[in-house]
């Protein structure tokens, strides 16, 4: 029946966008508080990839268990490049911190590019084949358990917002960045400690994703546009607003393949973010600026 | 001794750069020509970018969909109409200009300001790319091809013919539009945009009708972008959306004039010579050490462009205008 297959189409769209939601989240979590948006959020999220990738084929380790050593190396890649690089450049207007990041972009692609080559590279596991029945509506177990482990992460991060003591500080950075140094918070640290967090989900998120497709080093950049689409449609800055993007932006890119041509499906992302911008430019749940 | 009145060094200094472009194709071989087109070029475009950012500070990252308008409309004319590319012209830059109008109009009445600017602009440019991929009647993915032959002489009617033409034509491009934006920078729309750049609230307390003075930027700066793209088309003669509307062709283009020194006239042309210099300079240094690996140039590239942005943060021009004791234009 034709309506079975646009439900596991959407099911599984839904699943590979909490992936993407994930990956949103990290850039959310980096504007939210550090007021910069990062240009190099999906070349950081190839590194992951690539790491993941190489840890499979030299250890055959899994991805879903490489997920928490790669989000830790990421984050200390994120906490390095906001300690060293982007701290200094917190108070300079827009453009120069895009061509900042710009260029640490390009750095990331190249190195890649340097090191594994222009091939295409997957990830084959056991139950890559595998799939899960419920009801009339069938899907790939890898995205099931990635969109799970997606959840996971975000809840982790969530509750570290809400209930650490250093979450907490850092929020008071993000509402009140002179207050938060009157109160003697070390605001660079936490900056960079923000960062850090914003890359560990990349981290997490990119080795999910090699479950679910192939990586090559000029994906970056594709995927630093669709953090931007995911973020800015459920609401720059706002953590469930990241999640609800990537679902959206997940199922209508997976129904727009199917209705029209594969090729075409981020258009219609890309609509969608120009009708947000133009009629809810704080996005679907972000708050209303000033 | 301000240099955009043309007097003084700042003045000796542009006769002689100016000279010296015309006079250079007689000396130097057609390897460095090439360079040379490829440098006018990016000192044309980033001079177009730089009325949007430099004057009026709207940050566009989507300027590559002016580039493939200008280009996909000329090309289009020519292929499908025989109609040359002066005529193609007069098309292009209409088409363009109404573009950046729509864009323009979109952002400023909706109050799309800052980041998600320059997010709408790029998200319309890669709307284009997209879109341009499912046009059969430009050639779709599969690209859009102009006509080539060996020429004996050069067509200046229909820009079809030799480097060295296509050269004067680029540099005439980037003299006209270096005039023009001194001539913008010191009217008093000029005026209007400096103060919407420094504070489009005090401007518009001032009693400027910002909405319409960002309008004037956006159009003015997608027009004369798309002359670039027909320059574009009837250069290389091929076109693919993949590459023309590339987010890379739009961050490539911006380059030049924040390298330079955004919101100067000189910026947007030293930019373009330092950046293709650099380039072009690795690949030969790569080439001699038998270095032969994808990749290995745009990381030297990227690692330069971040010693420029931590060591420069204005650019190359204001430093280097100090240093000539020359006014900060």
């Amino acid at each position: 029946m034709p309506l079975d297959i646009y439900l596991n189409v959407a099911v599984s769209g839904l699943l590979t966008g909490l992936v993407y939601g994930l990956m949103a989240l990290g850039l959310s979590v980096i504007f939210g508080v550090v007021r910069v948006v990062n240009f190099a959020h999906g070349e950081m999220m190839t590194i992951a990839m690539y790491l993941a990738i190489v840890a499979f084929q030299a250890f055959r380790l899994d991805p879903l268990v490489m997920m928490v050593p790669i989000a830790g190396v990421l984050f200390a890649l994120g906490y390095v490049m906001q300690a060293g690089l982007i701290n200094p450049f917190i108070d300079r207007p827009e453009h120069a911190q895009f061509m900042l990041l710009v260029a640490i972009a390009i750095i990331f692609v190249n190195v890649l590019l340097l090191v594994f080559g222009p091939d295409a590279r997957s990830v084959q596991t056991s139950y890559a084949f595998d799939s899960f029945a419920f009801g009339r509506v069938i899907v790939d177990a890898t995205k099931v358990y990635a969109g799970l482990a997606a959840i996971v992460v975000a809840a982790a991060l969530f509750s570290f917002f809400r209930f650490s003591d250093t979450g907490k500080a850092i929020r008071a950075c993000a509402d009140n960045y002179t207050g938060a140094l009157v109160v003697g918070l070390n605001v660079k640290h936490l900056y960079a400690l923000t960062f850090g967090l914003g890359a560990a989900c990349v981290g997490a998120a990119g080795s999910m994703l090699t479950l679910i497709i192939d990586v090559t080093p000029p994906l970056g950049p594709q995927y630093t546009l669709l953090a931007f689409v995911i973020v800015i449609t459920g609401g720059l800055g706002s953590m469930p607003g990241a999640l609800l993007g990537g679902v959206l932006i997940g199922v209508t890119e997976a129904l727009a393949g199917l209705l029209f041509a594969p090729s075409a499906k981020s258009m219609f992302a890309f609509a969608i973010l120009v009708l947000v911008l133009l009629f809810r430019p704080q996005g679907i749940l972000g708050k209303r600026a000033s | 001794m301000s240099l955009a009145g043309f007097r003084g060094r700042g003045g000796a200094l542009l006769a002689l750069l100016f000279a010296v472009l015309i006079l250079a194709p007689h000396f130097i071989n057609d390897y460095l020509l090439t360079v040379l087109i490829i440098i006018l070029y990016f000192a044309y475009a980033g001079q177009a970018w730089n009325i949007m950012m430099g004057f009026a500070g709207q940050l566009s990252l989507g300027h590559a969909i002016y580039v493939g308008l200008g280009a996909y409309t000329a090309a289009t004319l020519y292929v499908h109409f025989g109609i040359g590319p002066w005529i193609g012209l007069l098309v292009a830059i209409p088409v363009a200009m109404a573009c950046g109008a729509i864009i323009g109009f979109l952002a400023f009445r909706f109050g799309v300001a800052g980041v998600y600017f320059a997010i709408l602009t790029i998200a319309f440019a890669e709307f284009a790319r997209i879109g341009f991929d499912h046009i059969a009647y430009t050639g779709g993915s599969a690209g859009l091809f102009l006509p080539v032959a060996q020429y004996t002489h050069n067509d200046l009617w229909n820009l079809r013919g030799k480097p060295i033409m296509f050269y004067y034509v680029m540099l005439a491009f980037t003299a006209a539009a270096f005039l023009l934006c001194r001539y913008l920078l010191r009217s008093r729309m000029g005026y209007f945009w400096q103060a919407i750049r420094e504070d489009e609230e005090a401007a518009r307390a001032l009693g400027i009708d910002t909405f319409r003075y960002k309008m004037f930027a956006v159009v003015i700066s997608a027009g004369m972008t798309a002359v670039a793209g027909v320059f574009f088309a009837f250069y290389y003669n091929n076109l693919f959306p993949e590459q023309v509307f590339h987010i890379s062709r739009s961050i490539e283009l911006i380059l030049a004039p924040i390298i330079g020194g955004i919101g100067t006239l000189f910026g947007p042309v030293l930019g373009a010579f330092v950046l293709t210099g650099l380039s072009e300079a690795m690949t030969e240094l790569l080439h001699m050490l038998g270095i032969d690996v994808p990749g290995a140039k745009q990381v030297f590239y990227g690692v330069c462009l971040l010693v420029v942005v931590l060591a420069l943060p204005d650019g190359i021009w204001p430093w280097l205008a100090r240093r000539l004791g020359l006014g900060r234009t």
